[in-house]
């Protein structure tokens, strides 16, 4: 017999070897896939926009020395007593529960050594956060887990949370593993079950109703406290503008890469938009109803460095939330840590079964024996660091387009990369004048 | 989302107030709409003659000699009675359907807001106090009417994208909520004749109405079939000559109230729209169940 | 007694005026004339007062109470008691949908008909309807007990977690994962103090109700129950 030459066996780009396990662990097991985290797609993102620095048209300031100012006042529309942080870059909402007690103790230590906020999350607030967080905003979920006045009256903040960017109009879901005594405890539930968190508030439902809602809470705190109204990045141009019709002090827009403590793989991956295509929509409802910078915008979803914090405010951003980045800085996912990754058949990197409560790095956990494993002292440091090294970044880039506030970077400092992401942004094609889409439609 | 009121009289003696009345639940809900407002008021009709409610950004220019052109056009007299931006023209009830057609050909920026014997549907941009002031709703009389303000959701504030929406001869239809699959269902009714103004889901629900009300339905299972075809929240109060009708979705989380007497039947998005009215304090008060169709008919 | 007109003074300066009061207040009786269907009245209240609202209210009256007493001569909007964390709150009318929402703690009478999602999320909360419930009542109820002495709508505690309803009369229909359960004798005594407490052991006898909770097979994920979620 002679031997031809074969045509090599060839993998199917619709059934990869990636969709092939996952059908395979579907009929296996009959549960969809649960995880934690934003996105993991390759998605258009801040990365494919650059800043134009100054040269001769413009002049840059200098680094270090002339003053480049990063403070921001967030609640100046209604509230009595606005919330002025120091650096734009705040601390977006994740619970204790998903997180353990030690964990949302750094977040608070290292936040007020940063000068800004930390959020609270869908399982109530504890002392430990309170305790350490000087600016502690209030998440006001549709679960209410937790949720009483006296906790409302000592947050600075109350973010009525109507969406997430991980699942836009989906719930959430803690697994039993999770709900420790403590957690059961401060979320009123029998130990060890799954916690299934509906869609929507139980006591409203759409714009009209929450501006009672708004005003319920407003007279219970004695219209001091600002009240952000968090959504996520689906439909940001129309949320954004009932939010503020309903009265809105901070709107808070989350996008498709903000991750969650735990959802459908399905729904992470498949309901929202980057937050690359949200901001422009949010800033442009903002702008139409005469409230950019009035009402104070404050955008998450993906945000990693400084560049980052700089593109979303140029964009029109007042401010920006930080979570998965956050959780990385305290030490999540470190490969210092990968024999143990490897143990739970993951890799250090791309563990993000955080709702099994078996983080190694004692983060996302709710196991004393592995969240004793996290210094929460060194943990809080070393999240001031990284804020602070943002911050640095940010005001660099600010500088060298001649700014001395970032909060007066516009989109016209940026140029895009790639076609897609100078639609998105509303900004040019590098080189070019070209905005696809302008004039031919939003 | 928004805010809806609604008052079907059944005491004639009541007639004279129906306007002031309703201006007062209308203002009461300005929180839940503050973006325009709008109100369908029918009144007994005087046998023989019909009504065309219009509209024109430009009153001045386009209702000069509007009776005229369309006198002319439907070969009938035609009297105008302007209010605001609005204008109600009197003519022959057998001529209506011809007036409405010629409407577009000599008049293309004059909108039609309603058309009928008892209907006439007044709405505007801006707060449901000022709106009600232009039109001077509190001195209109009638049998019954249907107000609404209205916090737009994602179509256009304008001056059609308000409610009532007025599809078909003295009907007329209003809405709280937000409704997901009107994109379809538009298509749908384009490819089946209906006409659109707007980009408005509302809008929507009220043509799928007069179109189950073309193919022969009444009212009552017009609504019904909506139940099965129409997608997403609703609350929706619904008007024609004689008669004045109530849903809400299966879900049923927008609020809604509803009070009776001897005197009327009365509709609100909340209890506060209904606290003035006469006698209120011991009428039968409650709440319309999910899924389930309401009708008074006189 | 302390007159409040609400018309008149404001809804901050009612809410400002009571949430003044502390524990040491002489001024513990106080009247509230002219509501007209008004939202957010006597929210937040911190003290054992005794507030009671002459006519009907909007949205969220005594929302998250803890210790006050607030009645209200009229029917409720929705949300009455949001909640509530302590204290007991008496609605003479009838109350909107969502009554007694979340609520921790406290004693919700009402002595007319709730609509629907009475009770939804009740986190311990107990609550007394004289009349009928409507549909959807106590969704993800955790905890706390609600008695309905009339009739209850459409999928009565769907996705039920622990919270004890006791109905008198039919239900149209249960939601998912919620069953009837046997009275036993300790069902029969808690019963007894909340007719008691919610001013209805005349109206009706312990005996004469049946008991519902949760079937527990939601608890843990199954995709045989998939059908359910």
């Amino acid at each position: 017999m002679t031997d031809f030459p074969h045509t090599p066996p060839k993998q199917s780009w619709t059934f990869s070897n990636d969709v092939n396990a996952e059908i395979r662990r579907a009929a296996a097991t009959g549960i969809y896939d649960i995880r934690g985290g934003g996105s993991k797609r390759h998605l258009p993102h801040f990365d494919d926009l650059l800043f134009l620095g100054a040269s001769i048209s413009r002049y840059p300031l200098e680094g270090y020395r002339e003053k480049c100012a990063t403070d921001v006042w967030l609640g100046t529309r209604f509230a009595k007593k606005p919330i002025h942080l120091d650096i734009p870059v705040t601390i977006a909402g994740m619970s204790f529960g998903a997180l353990s007690g030690p964990a949302k103790e750094a977040l608070g230590r290292g936040a007020s050594e940063a000068g800004t906020s930390t959020t609270t999350g869908d399982g109530g607030m504890t002392e430990e956060e309170r305790g350490h967080s000087k600016t502690l905003v209030y998440q006001y979920l549709p679960s209410r887990y937790g949720m009483n006045p006296d906790d409302l009256r000592r947050a600075d903040a109350i973010e009525v949370v109507v969406g997430q960017g991980a699942k836009p109009g989906g719930g959430g879901m803690l697994l039993g593993q999770k709900i420790s005594d403590r957690v059961a405890m401060m979320r009123n539930l029998p130990k060890g079950i799954d916690q299934r968190s509906a869609c929507r508030h139980p006591d409203w439902t759409g714009p009209d109703d929450l501006e009672i809602k708004i005003l319920e809470i407003r007279e219970i705190t004695e219209w001091e406290k600002p009240i952000y109204v968090k959504i996520g990045g689906a439909r940001p141009y129309y949320d954004t503008a009932l939010a503020v019709k309903a009265g809105a002090d901070v709107v808070v827009l989350d996008g498709m890469q903000g991750g969650t403590a735990a959802t459908q793989d399905v729904f992470i991956e498949n309901v929202g938009m980057p937050i690359l295509a949200c901001i422009p929509q949010a800033v442009k409802a903002l702008q139409d109803l005469g409230m950019h910078r009035k009402v104070q915008l404050i955008v998450s979803g993906g945000i990693r460095t400084g560049a980052d914090v700089a593109k979303a405010m140029a964009l029109g951003a007042d401010a920006v939330a930080i979570g998965t980045a956050a959780l990385v800085a305290l030490g999540d996912n470190d490969p210092a840590l990968e024999a143990e990754y490897q143990k739970l058949g993951t890799t250090a990197g791309a563990y993000d079964d955080w709702h099994e409560g078996k983080d190694p790095a004692g983060i996302t956990t709710q196991d004393p024996d592995l969240f004793k494993r996290f210094d929460p002292i060194l943990g809080g440091r070393r999240l001031k660091n990284y804020l602070k090294v943002m911050t640095l970044e940010a005001q660099t880039i600010a500088r060298a387009c001649g700014k001395n506030h970032l909060h007066n970077l516009e989109p016209e400092d940026l140029c895009a990369l790639t076609i897609e992401s100078a639609a998105m942004a509303g900004v040019p094609l590098a080189g070019t004048s070209w905005i696809p889409g302008r004039n031919g439609g939003f | 989302m928004c805010g809806i009121v609604g008052l079907f009289l059944k005491d004639p003696k009541l007639e004279p107030r129906l306007g002031e009345l309703l201006t007062d639940m209308l203002i009461t809900m300005t929180d839940r709409g503050p973006d325009s407002a709008g109100i369908a008021i029918y009144s007994r009709g005087k046998d023989g003659h019909a009504k065309l409610t219009v509209q024109s950004a430009d009153p001045d220019r386009d209702f000069a000699d509007l009776p005229e052109k369309l006198g002319k056009a439907i070969g009938a007299s035609v009297k105008l009675a302007q209010k605001d931006t609005h204008a109600v023209l009197d003519l022959p009830s057998d001529r209506l359907e011809a007036a409405r057609h010629a409407m577009r050909e000599i008049a293309p920026t004059v909108k039609v807001m309603s058309a009928g014997e008892g209907i006439e549907i007044y709405k505007e941009v801006g707060l449901p106090k000022d709106v009600a002031a232009r039109f001077d709703v509190a001195h209109m009389q009638g049998t019954h009417g249907i107000g609404h303000t209205r916090m737009a959701t994602e179509s256009a504030v304008t001056t059609m994208g308000a409610h009532p929406f007025s599809t078909g001869s003295d009907q007329c239809l209003v809405h709280n909520g937000s409704l997901s699959n009107h994109n379809g269902l538009r298509r749908e009714l384009i490819r089946q004749g209906m006409t659109f103004e707007t980009q408005n889901d509302t809008e929507v629900a009220a043509a799928y109405v007069s179109h189950k009300l073309q193919e022969g339905q009444n009212l009552g299972q017009a609504l019904e079939s909506g139940l099965d075809d129409l997608d997403g929240f609703f609350t929706f109060v619904v008007g024609t000559k004689d008669g004045f009708g109530v849903v809400r979705d299966p879900i049923a989380c927008k609020p809604a109230v509803m009070a009776e007497t001897d005197q009327y039947v009365a509709f609100g998005s909340e209890y506060r729209a209904l606290v003035n009215l006469p006698g209120i304090d011991n009428a039968r008060v409650w709440e319309p169940e999910p899924a389930t169709v309401y009708f008074w008919e006189r | 007694m302390q007159t409040f007109d609400l018309a008149a003074q404001g809804l901050r300066a009612l809410n400002q005026t009571l949430h003044g009061l502390n524990g040491t207040t002489n001024q513990t009786a106080w009247e509230v004339v002219n509501p007209k269907g008004s939202h957010a009245i006597a929210v937040g209240l911190d003290a054992p007062i005794d507030v009671t609202v002459k006519g009907s209210t909007g949205y969220y009256c005594a929302g998250m109470n803890k210790q006050a007493t607030v009645r209200v001569k009229g029917s409720v909007g929705p949300g009455v008691a949001e909640n509530m964390m302590s204290g007991t709150v008496i609605v003479d009318g009838d109350a909107s949908q969502y009554a007694g929402a979340t609520g921790r703690g406290g004693l919700l009478v009402i002595k007319g008909n709730a609509a629907s999602r009475c009770g939804i999320s009740m986190k311990g909360i107990d609550i007394v309807v004289h009349g009928n419930i409507g549909h959807m009542s106590c969704f993800m109820a955790q905890s706390g007990n609600l008695v309905v002495l009339g009739d209850a709508g459409d999928a009565l505690g769907d996705s039920l977690y622990e919270a004890r309803l006791f109905v008198r009369g039919s239900v149209k229909s249960l939601g998912a994962d919620c069953i009837e359960k046997e009275m036993r004798p300790e069902h029969l005594e808690l019963l007894a103090d909340l007719l008691k407490r919610g001013e209805a052991d005349h109206l009706a006898k312990p005996e004469e109700f049946k008991r519902y909770g949760s079937a527990r097979k939601l608890y843990n994920f199954n995709v045989d129950n998939a059908s359910a979620y």
